[in-house]
């Protein structure tokens, strides 16, 4: 098993003697988002936004995030399927960004992929023994009987029989297909594997036997492996370090161990505590993450989590309760959007009263007390201060001036997180975040005290 | 409590000296709702006896009395009974018996999970209540599905048509296919409110607005004109509720409908589904295979392994004192709970079942006795139970009256203090001279 076969290290590999295998420094990838006939390009749609982290020989490294977060895409640009827009990648003391195709082909014998979907990753019309052995035909090796050599001892090292290799992928289950996955990836011997959610598509009795299947394996060629997925048990159970990544950055890197007991983003402890615990009187944790990942091409400001983050810092000159802190925000980040619609409160308002009425009879206060409601915001906020700042935006929405709204907010209710991008720190041993609590030494609020006691 | 005593499902067959007492063998099951062409049906239905083969029919008849006083109450609440349910498939390769015959219950408000592995049949049997698997090659050979006193397996395919999307409802795993892609979902909203309910364009259209709002789709108004594509995987699934809910049925059949999903908006889908139940009152039969998700959501828990139930009972009883090897097993091959490795072997083959329990040749508690007749019967695991209403039973020949379970307890035991060996069918090959396979 990959665990304790190397040192542990932080990202600076401070304590690590030997050189990492991959060293990522950097990496981008921008999709450009053109019109026209020319191809103008309008935008980009920022899918990996930098990324620093190594892999270290033997260790098993996980990337884990939400779909959309650029974790596959990373995997993909990392070994140039896609060119990376920017950034180095080092394999082994070599900058494969670059490599020309040959030397390409050459290392690409020594860093083999497995993909999630074991249905389509194989052509339904290959035999399992000749996509085995393709790689190995492509590579060069012409002898067919060695080929079939290596096929039947592949076949039996991922636990299948040697007459498999005559079976047709349809004739073999999910899982026997992932072991399939693996003895192709195996086929060139390669240094490393890296895994783009391996055991998503599978059930959890069938995961947990690929899980034990790629540790095993890992041991007897002494693999590096780089997995993706979004499943934080899958990571939990086989990595060595974890990169938590939020919207094409890394957000997290640490010690499994660490990252998972003692997470130090907000971004960490809301994924954790959201995934359901096999325990019935366990229900809900209390933290869970509203709204939708933002889109990549339009990435919020200052910190990307801001928009979501349920510890944001509160300005200084107020006082909330952290919960009632996050819907102020929510409001304001629907105002900033344009999308809070007054005239559809007010009809709310009506249709719950006598038919004569129409939306014009309902009075302002009606309206901010609905409008209140609707973002969960109590009736009155406990510091006086704030509430009459509220209460003054709402005047001004209602009164059909969300620009005011929109102002008097932005300038009375604002958060560092919005401004200023946090950079990854050093949080403990072992372990980097980038948040602006960190960097800031704010004491930690009580959900993340809720986390920790969990 | 008695272990032979037949589960809640299954009433004895009633006598005329009991017409007082409804239960779903009874044609007297007419409710408010049911449709004139139910008493058709019970009479159809009157000539096939519905016996539980698990339970069999030598339950002692003095017990019965008790059960039915018990029972009364409940069997008003009782929305949907199964039982003896069998669907099976005429294939080339022979008939899959993909159902097998099972039974299990949803009370009014409750939410039932159903959980097993890919191939259990857990699918199958939640389209087998609305019968919305093709047919054929799909059957149902044998058994009853009673929602609200109709008998939905011997119905035709009008009828049907009428309850499905009205009275139970369907989600899916997969939104993005479940959604037309070429038609907004607005439009597609509307149709489903229209198609079940007598209302005017304008109407549907403030519906469907509401029912957008009430899933969480913030700006619901302007949603209606988008089209699938512009929405995420979180929100499209949340339309696909909105649609379900379109006609505020008695019960929603949830296939999966999380497992497309972020953890994150699992959680948030969650929380929705159980705000929603709290709403409209309705029943929940989920389908997963995530053991997370049941003990999140779940008030009674339906344990299927190929084509069988091999444990129920209450969510907490289930997870608490998981007493069916199968889920044991499962339960362990949950990451971060005991050793990697799985439960090693497969899905014994649908189109010929083994005789005995169905589990028996991957169990590693089996005896002889596992591999010979039929599925054991139901027995009561006993104990104290959490949830007094919902008894929690397995069909395991360890747990018979004369035989005793902790035999279980007493092999994990041993198996602990004996060197663990990776308890794989298959093993991974550890030979020597490491690397070097393909390398030339």
């Amino acid at each position: 098993m990959g665990k304790g076969v190397s040192p542990v290290s932080d990202q600076s590999g401070a304590a690590r003697t030997e050189a990492p295998l991959l060293s990522v420094r950097n990496l981008t990838k921008h999709y450009p988002i053109t019109t026209g006939l020319r191809s103008k390009e309008v935008g980009r749609v920022r899918a990996v936004d930098g990324i620093d982290f190594d892999v270290y020989p033997g260790e098993t490294v996980g990337i884990v995030g939400e779909s959309g977060c650029g974790k596959s895409t990373a995997a993909s640009s990392l070994i140039r399927l896609e060119e990376p827009t920017e950034g180095t990648v080092r394999f082994d003391g070599e900058d494969i960004t670059r490599y020309d195709q040959a030397e390409l082909k050459a290392f690409r014998r020594r860093v083999q992929m497995i993909f999630q979907d074991p249905e389509s990753s194989f052509d339904p019309r290959m035999s399992i023994g000749e996509a085995i052995a393709e790689p190995l035909a492509v590579q060069g090796l012409t002898d067919a009987s060695r080929r079939r050599e290596i096929v039947v001892d592949l076949l039996e090292r991922v636990g299948l029989a040697a007459g498999d290799a005559d079976r047709y992928p349809h004739e073999l289950s999910g899982g026997q297909k992932q072991r399939v996955g693996l003895a192709r990836a195996l086929s060139m011997n390669p240094d490393m594997i890296i895994a783009d959610e391996p055991v998503s598509a599978l059930d959890v009795s069938i995961q947990s036997e690929i899980l034990a299947l790629m540790t095993d394996l890992q041991e007897s060629f002494g693999l590096s492996i780089l997995i993706i997925s979004h499943n934080l048990a899958v990571i939990r159970q086989i990595c060595d370090r974890v990169a938590v990544m939020y919207l094409g950055e890394i957000v997290e890197l640490g010690t499994a161990s660490e990252v998972f007991t003692n997470p130090q983003h907000p971004y960490t402890r809301a994924l954790l505590a959201s995934i359901p615990t096999a325990d019935p009187t366990d229900r809900g944790t209390g933290i869970e993450l509203t709204g939708d990942v933002p889109s990549p091409s339009n990435p919020p400001t200052g910190c990307r989590f801001h928009t979501r983050c349920p510890e944001l810092i509160q300005p200084d000159d107020y006082a909330f309760e952290q919960s009632v802190w996050r819907r102020v925000m929510d409001l304001r980040q629907k105002l900033d959007g344009g999308t809070v619609d007054v005239d559809a409160i007010r009809e709310g308002v009506v249709t719950e009263r006598e038919p004569s009425e129409t939306p014009d009879d309902v009075s302002a206060t009606e309206t901010k007390a609905r409008l209140r409601d609707e973002f969960a915001i109590p009736q009155s906020l406990g510091d006086s201060r704030a509430e009459s700042v509220l209460e003054a935006a709402l005047d001004d929405l209602v009164s059909g001036n969300p620009a005011a709204a929109r102002e008097r907010l932005a300038t009375e209710f604002a958060t560092p997180c919005e401004s200023q991008s946090p950079t990854l720190e050093d949080a403990t041993a072992g372990q980097t975040a980038s948040c602006l609590r960190l960097e800031n030494e704010l004491p930690p609020t009580e959900l993340e005290q809720t986390v920790r006691s969990d | 409590m008695t272990t032979n005593r037949p589960d809640n499902t299954t009433h004895p067959p009633q006598t005329d000296q009991t017409p007082s007492i409804p239960t779903a063998n009874d044609g007297s099951t007419a409710t408010s709702r049911s449709t004139p062409a139910s008493t058709i049906n019970a009479n159809a239905r009157g000539n096939k006896t519905i016996v539980n083969s698990n339970t069999s029919t030598d339950s002692p008849a003095h017990d019965s009395t008790a059960a039915e006083a018990s029972s009364d109450a409940k069997t008003d609440e009782m929305l949907l009974t199964v039982e003896n349910l069998k669907t099976v498939f005429d294939t080339d390769d022979g008939t899959v018996h993909a159902v097998d015959g099972i039974d299990f219950t949803v009370q009014r408000g409750e939410t039932v999970c159903i959980v097993g592995e890919s191939g259990s049949g857990k699918t199958v049997t939640s389209e087998s209540i609305t019968q919305l698997f093709k047919s054929p090659p799909g059957s149902i050979a044998d058994g009853s599905v009673v929602f609200d006193g109709i008998d939905l397996a011997s119905r035709t395919e009008d009828e049907l048509t009428d309850i499905r999307g009205a009275r139970i409802s369907h989600i899916f795993q997969n939104p993005q296919g479940a959604l037309n892609p070429v038609y907004t979902v607005g439009w597609q909203l509307i149709e489903a409110i229209q198609l079940h309910r007598n209302v005017d364009d304008d109407a549907a259209r403030e519906d469907a607005v509401d029912l957008l709002n009430r899933v969480g789709i913030p700006e619901a108004s302007s949603r209606l004109d988008d089209y699938p594509h512009e929405l995420s995987g979180g929100m499209k699934q949340r339309v696909m509720i909105a649609m379900a809910l379109a006609c505020q049925p008695d019960l929603l059949i949830a296939d999966e409908p999380t497992t497309a999903l972020d953890v994150t908006i699992q959680a948030q889908i969650l929380t929705l589904l159980r705000e929603l139940q709290a709403d409209f009152g309705m029943s929940i039969v989920f389908i997963t295979h995530d053991l997370g998700v049941v003990a999140e959501i779940a008030d009674r828990v339906v344990v299927m392994y190929a084509g069988k139930v091999m444990e129920r009972g209450s969510v907490y009883d289930v997870f608490e004192s998981p007493s069916h090897p199968y889920t044991k097993a499962l339960l362990e091959c949950l990451p971060g709970r005991g050793s990697l490795g799985g439960i090693p072997g497969s899905l014994p083959d649908p189109t010929a079942p083994p005789t005995g329990c169905r589990f028996a040749d991957r169990c590693p508690y089996a005896v002889e006795e596992c591999t010979v007749g039929e599925q054991p019967v139901f027995e009561s695991v006993g104990g104290e139970a959490r949830d007094e209403d919902i008894e929690h039973e397995v069909s395991c020949v360890h747990y018979r009256s004369a035989a005793d379970p902790s035999v279980l307890d007493q092999l994990d035991a041993d198996r602990s203090s004996v060197p663990q060996e990776r308890p794989s069918g298959r093993t991974v090959g550890t030979r020597d001279g490491e690397g070097g396979v393909a390398r030339e």
